[in-house]
């Protein structure tokens, strides 16, 4: 092989096996999504902005919602800590690459294709998907627009793709650990994610099922969720769960695996409690499986079922707790500094942890009679998916870009954008919480007098939140363009295998195993 | 590595101490000082918070959220005191030299075990309001309701007595070109009536897709499922008027199906029964009477107002359905047209079947009224018997 650089031109990306290379595409890909989301969330904000129809019609409102929730969830999040992985895994094991580099190829380059046939079903006759990011049968199938069929299509691809990531992850955590990288030296980022890509693995072909069935009732004739046919639209809710609710811990798991890298550096102090939080992961992973029917708490399931799914929910408080008291005692007595990584860390901490309580709650079933489908949900998941996993991915880039491209960041415009989302981000999702139990419904596009106030400061927040993204992408184009050079250590004394190799970080790392310590 | 336990325990301990007083400090003086009553007028227009309700259960269910909630308080106070702490105190920028502990299996221990016993605290009443809520035996009134797009069907079983439920705010309201009334959004033409102080059991279910049909101050909140049918009950404590709205996306008109119940005195509750009752008898004996063409049109309007407008659009014009001006059924044979109404669209199901869901003086007027209104002027007219009649038939 020897030492080789990049191949030159558009063929370098197309035909790609550099885990490096096809981490920045899963960035930039995701990068993209998120503002195609944002956008639609945007849309979705300006029309709450005051009572009454404005600019949207209640049916491309309802599309905006579906397609907000999916292309972040999908587009966004998800390749966002795929591409984390492809950067930081082999770098943080001692490992050359990917084990399966041609097939890590593949499973980036058929995501551009999901997304645009999911994008393109906007502009088909009878509008794109319009009945959640849940997509509830028979919402989604007797009754869905003939676009259905493409979202389902898309959505097999995007499953494909997360599938073959995760074997390609599982492999090189399991099978290119450098000599003396035993499992328990793993750094934490390492092992959330051999975690996430095992759940990844179990839920994706559950969620490949079950719109594999919504396919064969609209086209092939069978009555799986169709109460007509002797179907049963609840085996909807379950299957969908069962993917769904593993699901939300793939999208933050990683997030844990990041914080508990950054905490520990701006700390100058080695993690607390290490092992407990190895741990405390692999219960939240086992946990997930347990708990989906938490959604669907007012379908009127037997009180047995109930009660069983409010007690396994409650459970995941303990070793999310222990999380929470992981970070925190790593930061006291510690001796800190508020770099914008961290300053994005902290926000996470308390703001996940925010996020949480109001889980907590939500899983109080007889509570739930009143929280379910509210705001309260919509503001309780977007604590811990946009300060939670959004921020997470901010901070592990302003946290490893300096490795990536060789260049320090803007410490006052990093900061300034931490302040912009942050505040922003509050705006728009805190009033929620009191708008979800004064009694407004999700999915509305228009609503009573009384939650007027609120709405209008969520769509304010929403707008700030939304254009301190641009501020961000010119932040990190600025970076990659120029700017002071980073040392190799970058931080002060960090942890880990991939500070000791130069920034940038070269195109091939590790082609010999490092000695581990 | 012992000292160093302990050493984090005793100071966790004190910064404890210091940061369990503060809540209590403030809240204290905001009671001191009296939050008055303008404050908790601003709040309550604001709505910050659960509604409490008008039955045993919505109070429970308050009080259940509250305790959560200040159990939470207590907790992020404790968590984000220390945090905070340690963020103001341990900087590198006053000094302050890092400690080396990374572990303690004692303190492990016990923020696994106490948090483990708080949530058994929270899960025994959770359970035991749990367990009264699913207890919907010895109803002394059952009312079926029936979720359909997008308006509600209330069936009181045994009475004889059923009817739907729209939306009556209009259009005009929603697209801005009028003002908005006090209940924008929230009133209905025909609100569901129970007395207060009686067990009243709903039997949930729907006809086409998902809903869930949610009054907050009656703390009730059940999916409506095509094909499986569900149960809650209520007993309200006070004579008044509670809305709520369809929970569970259902389409377009998802965010327009409100729910109004008027909770009644017995008495009145038995004088309203009677009155409906009398009203089924009249609409007996009215399906046998012939109407002139201007009766047929105006309640034809109003039928088309509460039922196609979603779809159709306010003057025909279409949307999620096709025009109805000028072309297709509408101005084709009178037969097929009443086909369409009773029967709905073979292999369209966002059409709904009409056939049930509107008695045959009514679907006789909103047939008259679209083949003479916008200008289609078909001149033709239907009797309610001609409905019964082509019912009969097929
Ligand atoms: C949920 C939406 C919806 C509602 C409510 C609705 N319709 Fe329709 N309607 C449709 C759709 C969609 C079609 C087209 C079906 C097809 O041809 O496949 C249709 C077709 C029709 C047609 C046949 C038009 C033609 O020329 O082929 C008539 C007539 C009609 N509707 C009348 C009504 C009336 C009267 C009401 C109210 C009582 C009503 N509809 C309510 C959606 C709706
Ligand atoms: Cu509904």
């Amino acid at each position: 092989m020897g030492d080789h650089g990049p191949a030159k031109g558009f063929g370098r990306w197309l035909f790609t096996t550099n885990h490096k290379d096809i981490g920045s595409m899963y960035l930039w890909f995701s990068f993209a999504m998120f503002l195609m989301g944002g956008v639609f969330a945007l849309v979705i904000r300006a029309e709450l902005f005051q009572p009454g129809l404005q600019l949207v019609e209640p049916e491309f409102f309802n599309q905006m919602t579906t397609m907000h929730g999916l292309v972040m969830v999908f587009g966004a999040v998800m390749p966002a800590f795929v591409g984390l992985a492809n950067w930081m895994i082999p770098m943080m094991v001692g490992a050359p690459d990917m084990a399966l580099p041609r097939m890590n190829n593949w499973s980036f380059w058929i995501l551009p294709f999901a997304f645009t046939l999911l994008a393109s079903t906007l502009l088909m006759e009878g509008g794109g998907p319009n009945f959640g990011w849940t997509f509830y049968a028979p919402l989604s199938t007797t009754y869905a627009p003939p676009s259905v069929t493409y979202f389902i299509f898309a959505v097999h691809i995007m499953g494909a793709s997360s599938i073959m990531g995760s074997i390609n992850i599982i492999a090189t955590i399991l099978n290119m650990r450098a000599p003396g990288m035993t499992l328990m030296k793993m750094p934490l980022f390492v092992w959330t994610w051999l975690i996430t890509a095992y759940l990844l693995i179990a839920v994706m072909p559950v969620l490949a099922g079950c719109v594999t069935m919504m396919l064969m009732d609209i086209h092939f004739g069978t009555s799986f969720f169709s109460a007509a046919g002797g179907g049963d639209p609840v085996l909807f809710q379950h299957v969908f769960w069962f993917f769904g609710h593993p699901e939300v811990y793939i999208m933050i798991l990683p997030a844990f695996g990041i914080v508990s890298a950054i905490i520990p550096t701006f700390a100058r102090k080695p993690l607390f409690g290490y092992a407990s939080m190895v741990y405390a992961t692999a219960s939240i992973a086992f946990l997930s499986f347990i708990v989906w029917a938490h959604h669907m708490f007012t379908v009127g399931m037997p009180i047995a079922g109930e009660l069983f799914f409010m007690y396994a929910t409650m459970l995941i408080a303990v070793p999310t707790g222990v999380k929470v008291f992981n970070w925190v005692s790593t930061m006291f007595r510690g001796s800190m500094t508020f770099e914008t990584p961290m300053l994005f860390a902290i926000a996470f901490v308390i703001l996940f942890t925010i996020g949480g309580f109001s889980g907590l709650m939500l899983s109080i079933a007889p509570a739930d009679f009143q929280y379910h489908d509210t705001y309260f949900v919509v503001a309780h998941f977007h604590y811990v998916l946009v300060p939670g996993a959004v921020f997470s991915i901010f901070a592990a880039v302003y946290y490893w870009l300096p490795k990536w491209c060789g260049n320090m960041y803007d410490e006052r415009l990093g900061k300034a954008h931490f302040w912009l989302s942050f505040v922003g981000l509050n705006l728009t999702f805190f009033p929620m919480h009191f708008v979800g139990l004064a009694g407004m419904p999700r999915r509305i596009p228009d609503y009573a007098l009384q939650f007027a106030d609120f709405n209008q400061i969520a769509s304010m927040g929403a707008f700030l939140f939304g254009f301190s993204q641009v501020f961000f992408l010119f932040i990190v184009i600025k970076t990659i363009r120029g700017g002071e050079k980073a040392t190799d250590a970058v931080w002060d004394n960090p942890e880990g295998l991939e500070w000791t190799v130069a920034s940038p970080a070269p195109y091939h790392t590790f082609t010999t195993p490092p000695p581990v310590k | 590595m012992r000292l160093i336990g302990k050493q984090l325990a005793s100071k966790l301990l004190w910064v404890l101490g210091q940061v369990l007083l503060l809540p209590t400090l403030l809240m204290t003086s905001v009671q001191a000082f009296g939050a008055s009553d303008a404050v908790v007028d601003e709040a309550q227009r604001w709505g910050l918070n659960m509604t409490e309700g008008v039955t045993a259960v919505s109070h429970e269910i308050y009080d259940l959220h509250m305790l959560i909630f200040w159990i939470c308080v207590w907790i992020g106070v404790v968590v984000f005191g220390i945090m905070f702490y340690s963020m103001i105190m341990h900087r590198k920028s006053s000094g302050a030299v890092p400690a080396k502990f990374h572990e303690s299996t004692a303190v492990e221990l016990a923020w696994t075990l106490i948090p483990a016993l708080i949530l058994v605290m929270m899960a025994i009443p959770a359970t035991s309001s749990l367990i009264k809520i699913y207890d919907s035996s010895e109803a002394e009134i059952n009312i079926k309701i029936v979720g359909y797009q997008w308006k509600w069907q209330y069936e009181y079983l045994g009475e004889d007595v059923s009817f739907f439920s729209n939306l009556t705010t209009p259009q005009d309201e929603i697209y801005g070109l009028a003002p908005k009334g006090e209940h924008y959004l929230l009133e209905v033409d025909e609100p569901l009536v129970i007395p207060v102080n009686k067990k009243v059991r709903f039997l949930i279910t729907a006809n086409d897709v998902l809903h869930a049909w949610w009054v907050p101050a009656l703390a009730v909140k059940r999916d409506a499922i095509p094909g499986f049918v569900n149960d809650a009950w209520t007993i309200v404590d006070e004579p008044g008027i509670y809305r709520g709205q369809c929970a569970e996306l259902c389409g377009k008109a998802h965010g327009f199906m409100p729910i109004v119940v008027h909770a009644m005195e017995e008495a009145d509750y038995a004088n309203w029964l009677a009155g409906k009752k009398e009203e089924a008898e009249e609409l007996k004996a009215a399906m046998s009477q012939t109407f002139t063409m201007d009766e047929l049109y105006a309640r034809g309007e109003k039928v088309y107002q509460a039922n196609c407008v979603a779809c159709h659009g306010a003057n025909g014009g279409g949307g999620l359905g096709p025009s109805l001006v000028g072309t297709g059924i509408t101005t084709g044979p009178i037969n097929a047209h009443i086909n369409v109404m009773v029967n709905g669209v073979a292999g369209n199901a966002v059409m709904p079947v009409f056939g049930n869901q509107l008695n045959n003086i009514d679907l006789a007027s909103v047939i008259t009224f679209k083949r003479n209104a916008w200008g289609n002027n078909m001149g033709d007219q239907l009797q309610p018997v001609d409905i019964l009649t082509f019912k009969k038939n097929q």
